[in-house]
């Protein structure tokens, strides 16, 4: 495997022609935490690692907007936007170096989506590198623009099939003063979802709300940001009253949250993506603790990451049927797992026809040589 | 195939008293929001059913003859404007709300349901946030085409934030989904480069819709100062506050007098800028907010500021506002509305450039601005139609200076018709071959809203890969030597 790591976005898109040419095939690298994802696929030919562009290139702290290249570790642009009273709402599970590139592609996510979206809701502009040797431009940099497609939301969550996005503009929101969460713990999935729903419709101006379940007991997780932040948690925990939770207010509560983000991650065993209905929260807990699993998720948002331990490919199979047998047609995906079961299971799962049939055109429109990313993403596009 | 048999054929699928061919009738769908341009459709259809309104396409498929959907008809860049020889497919009877799912706070509608009612669906607990002035009777379907967004997008964000799943039909006849009521699915966002497609990758036929619940409270106020500098600064300031105000929009001089003419909302005639500003979300956190923002205001030399003692007083500020674009015929027989971003720190100067082009075209200029978004509704005033191509050409320029600033072209009206030649002032030939490539991933026979969004006509080639037929073939209009 050649490794390459340019440092001109144009350089990127030529690394990409060539390659097609030679009919090589191209894997996009980041800070590389999440460079298992998606089905398995034989080792590429080339890695194209976006180290050589990490700049900052714009950080328009009055418009609260910025710029960045596609190899900037989050944690050091997140450095940088708190100096201004700023943050990226985005906090998925980064770990240490995982880049903005890889945020955007892999469309994770943390807490903070329950209030301020996906990476496809804050990212307003994309630049990539496509398969033909071109750099496209979507989007812009101001927060309100409708011209021309929506590309940024096409390529966060694409796998770098479509192309190596090498720059994206985001929106940044201010840093809330003070936060606060309320929690409510119970060993009782039906008063936890009960709990969840209630706060979930409320009129709270809620930054996360969080469910966290493991061995047949959970956590309802509140948060709340603002100069109040610890008032609002204090009434809104009186909504609570008669839900057969224990509830309590967290005013140090950042290592909360951080322990709700790592567990989406599974290192060495299994981490699935459970994307159910709300209402739904109550049979999501049974299924985690009926396949030995513990469970994250947002409560109001219906996602939620599962993680099992490592076990034999077959076994490991079998899980995942189940789950998504029970809990169909909540989409059910496979994202840390070992390369053997990898192997083993459908990581995607089923799409229907002609939804994959269109997506299988846009690949190849975009990337007609298939030379980016090929045979990862959803029906081994 | 002659617009006759045509016709026949829409007529089996739909009944006869659905069909227009007459060419008075036709009339009706000639426009859209933008008066500007007028083309009558060769047929207008409107289907009753999403299965109707199906077989519309693939009858237009198989004809290989191109169309457009429209929805009530009140975009403002010209995006549901017909083809001459083609169908006009008006979605206004699909207008069921299917489902209102509040404990999973979705809505399923069809897409000729208004705005406006879908609030009304889920209220008085709910609502649905997008909120496009025109919102009482633009519909969904439209909303979703244009990605609106409206007076609250800044907190709430654009259509885009709330779309979670859709029915669309394709250029072909297939049908397609994207989404559902649940928040990730497998596979590229294809919802996501749908909204706001302007009617060129298809049509949709069902929309999940995510609804959020009311706030506890609601602020409101109108500051008035001397000057836009001196309000764009309290925005500014608001800002650094760290506050996400609900809404921030400003009015200048002109803008004030036209929509106090029209509203009598006790705007003060003389003001020079007019800023309306909306907290909400928990009591207590909205009402140290609020303070905050009352004393930026009157630091910034507030002439006056007036807070809405309850709903009919916020009413009564927002009226005045709403009805701003309307309320400029007071002031000339004629205007055009432009719509373009700039970051909301270049506020001033982009005033200033405005002004000094107003001049320089003896025309009068009235803003009104989505402050806390940085999109500017330049409307520029003249009278005679003789002036149109003068106010377009200086419509065009102050566009320029939207994009020199390192803004966009267009913030919510949508590029349609109207706009497609600015295209190339905001992207490169790539840019806009990459826009091509998803079109025609969706449409490769470009038979969905031709003429629109690009800004020269253009085909969709082969792809390397198994020989697939090009509709044009199938439907024997053409064949591959």
């Amino acid at each position: 495997m050649v490794a390459e790591s340019p440092t001109t976005y144009e350089a990127a898109a030529e690394l990409l022609r060539s390659s097609a040419e030679r009919r090589l095939r191209v894997r996009m690298r980041g800070g590389a935490t999440k460079l298992s994802w998606g089905g398995a696929v034989a080792d590429p030919d080339v890695e194209l690692s976006t180290g050589g562009l990490d700049r900052i290139v714009e950080h328009n702290a009055g418009d609260l907007t910025a710029v960045l290249q596609a190899g900037l570790p989050i944690a050091t642009a997140q450095r940088v936007f708190a100096e201004a009273g700023q943050r990226l709402s985005l906090d998925p599970p980064s770990g240490d170096g995982a880049t903005v590139g890889g945020l955007v592609s892999s469309g994770d996510s943390g807490p903070l989506r329950h209030r301020y979206g996906a990476p496809r809701d804050l990212v307003i502009g994309v630049t990539a590198a496509l398969g033909e040797g071109t750099v496209a431009r979507a989007g812009g940099k101001v927060i309100k623009n409708v011209a021309g497609y929506d590309l940024a939301k096409l390529f966060s969550g694409s796998l770098g099939t479509l192309g190596a996005i090498v720059e994206v503009a985001v929106r940044l929101h201010p840093l809330p003063p003070a936060t606060a969460t309320l929690t409510a713990r119970s060993d009782d999935p039906s008063s936890l979802a009960a709990a969840a729903a209630r706060l979930a419709h409320a009129s709270l101006e809620l930054e996360a709300l969080d469910v966290a379940w493991e061995e047949g007991s959970g956590t309802v997780l509140a948060g709340f940001g603002g100069a109040t932040a610890a008032e609002q948690a204090t009434a809104a925990g009186r909504l609570l009253f008669g839900s057969g939770t224990e509830a309590g207010v967290v005013t140090d509560d950042a290592p909360l949250w951080q322990r709700q983000r790592d567990r989406q991650r599974s290192p060495d065993g299994i981490a699935l993506r459970i994307s159910a209905v709300p209402s739904a929260l109550e049979d999501v807990l049974r299924a985690a603790d009926d396949v030995g699993g513990a469970l994250v998720g947002r409560a109001a948002l219906g996602l939620h990451w599962l993680t099992l331990a490592a076990a034999d490919p077959a076994a490991a199979a079998a899980t995942v049927a189940r789950l998504r047998s029970s809990l169909a047609p909540a989409p059910c995906v496979v994202l840390d797992a070992p390369p053997a079961v990898r192997e083993a299971v459908d990581v995607w799962g089923p799409i229907d026809e002609p939804t994959l049939a269109l997506m299988r055109r846009v690949k190849r429109r975009f990337d007609p040589r298939a030379v980016c990313n090929p045979g990862c993403f959803v029906g081994g596009i | 195939m002659s617009a006759a048999s045509l016709a026949a054929r829409l007529e089996a699928v739909c009944g006869a008293e659905h069909v227009i061919t007459h060419r008075h009738a036709l009339q009706t769908y000639a426009s859209d929001g933008l008066l500007q341009y007028s083309v009558a459709p060769a047929v207008a259809v409107l289907p009753g059913s999403a299965d109707e309104l199906r077989a519309v396409v693939r009858t237009c498929f198989e004809a290989g003859v191109p169309w457009v959907a429209r929805g009530s008809g009140t975009g403002l860049s010209g995006g549901a404007l017909p083809v001459s020889d083609g169908v006009l497919i008006v979605v206004s009877r699909l207008r069921r709300v299917i489902e209102v799912d509040l404990s999973n706070q979705r809505v399923v509608v069809e897409p000729g349901v208004t705005n406006t009612e879908i609030s009304q669906a889920v209220a008085p607990t709910h609502f649905y946030p997008p909120d496009p002035s025109s919102q009482i009777v633009c519909s969904i379907g439209g909303n979703v085409a244009e990605n609106s967004g409206g007076a609250h997008c800044l907190k709430y964000g654009f259509t885009t934030n709330y779309v979670m799943g859709l029915e669309v039909v394709l250029s072909d006849g297939e049908l397609v989904t994207f989404g559902g009521k649940h928040s990730n699915s497998p596979g590229y966002d294809l919802a996501g480069a749908f909204v706001g497609s302007e009617g060129t990758l298809g049509v949709a036929t069902q929309i999940t819709l995510r609804v959020v619940p009311v706030p506890e409270s609601v602020r409101t106020l109108v500051a008035f100062f001397a000057a836009t500098d001196e309000a764009g600064q309290a925005v500014s300031d608001i800002v650094s506050a760290g506050i996400v105000p609900a809404a921030a929009e400003m009015m200048d001089q002109l803008a004030i007098e036209a929509a106090e003419g029209a509203t009598h909302a006790g705007y003060p005639r003389d003001a020079g800028a007019a800023l309306v500003v909306e907290i909400d979300g928990a009591r207590t956190e909205c009402a140290a907010r609020f303070n905050q923002v009352v004393e930026l205001c009157e630091r910034n030399r507030a002439t006056a500021i007036r807070v809405a003692g309850d709903e009919a007083e916020r009413q009564l500020i927002w009226k005045a506002r709403k009805s701003a674009f309307a309320a400029m015929g007071r002031v000339a027989s004629h205007y055009y509305v432009q719509d373009g971003v700039i970051p909301r720190t270049r506020l001033p100067e982009v005033l200033r450039r405005i002004d000094e082009l107003g001049h320089e075209y003896g025309m009068r200029v009235a803003n009104v601005f989505h402050a806390g978004d940085g999109n500017l509704h330049p409307l520029i005033c003249y009278d005679g139609a003789d002036q149109a191509a003068r106010a377009e050409e200086l419509a065009g320029k102050i566009l320029d200076v939207c994009v020199e600033a390192g803004g966009s072209i267009t913030g919510e009206h949508g590029v349609g018709f109207d706009k497609k030649g600015y295209m190339p002032r905001m992207f490169s030939e790539p840019d806009l071959d990459a826009f091509q490539r998803l079109r025609c991933a969706f449409d490769p026979g470009g038979l969905a809203n031709p003429g629109k969004v690009m800004p020269t006509p253009r085909l969709c080639g082969e792809v390397p890969g198994p020989y697939r037929e090009h509709p044009l073939e199938r439907a024997g209009v053409a064949e591959r030597f």
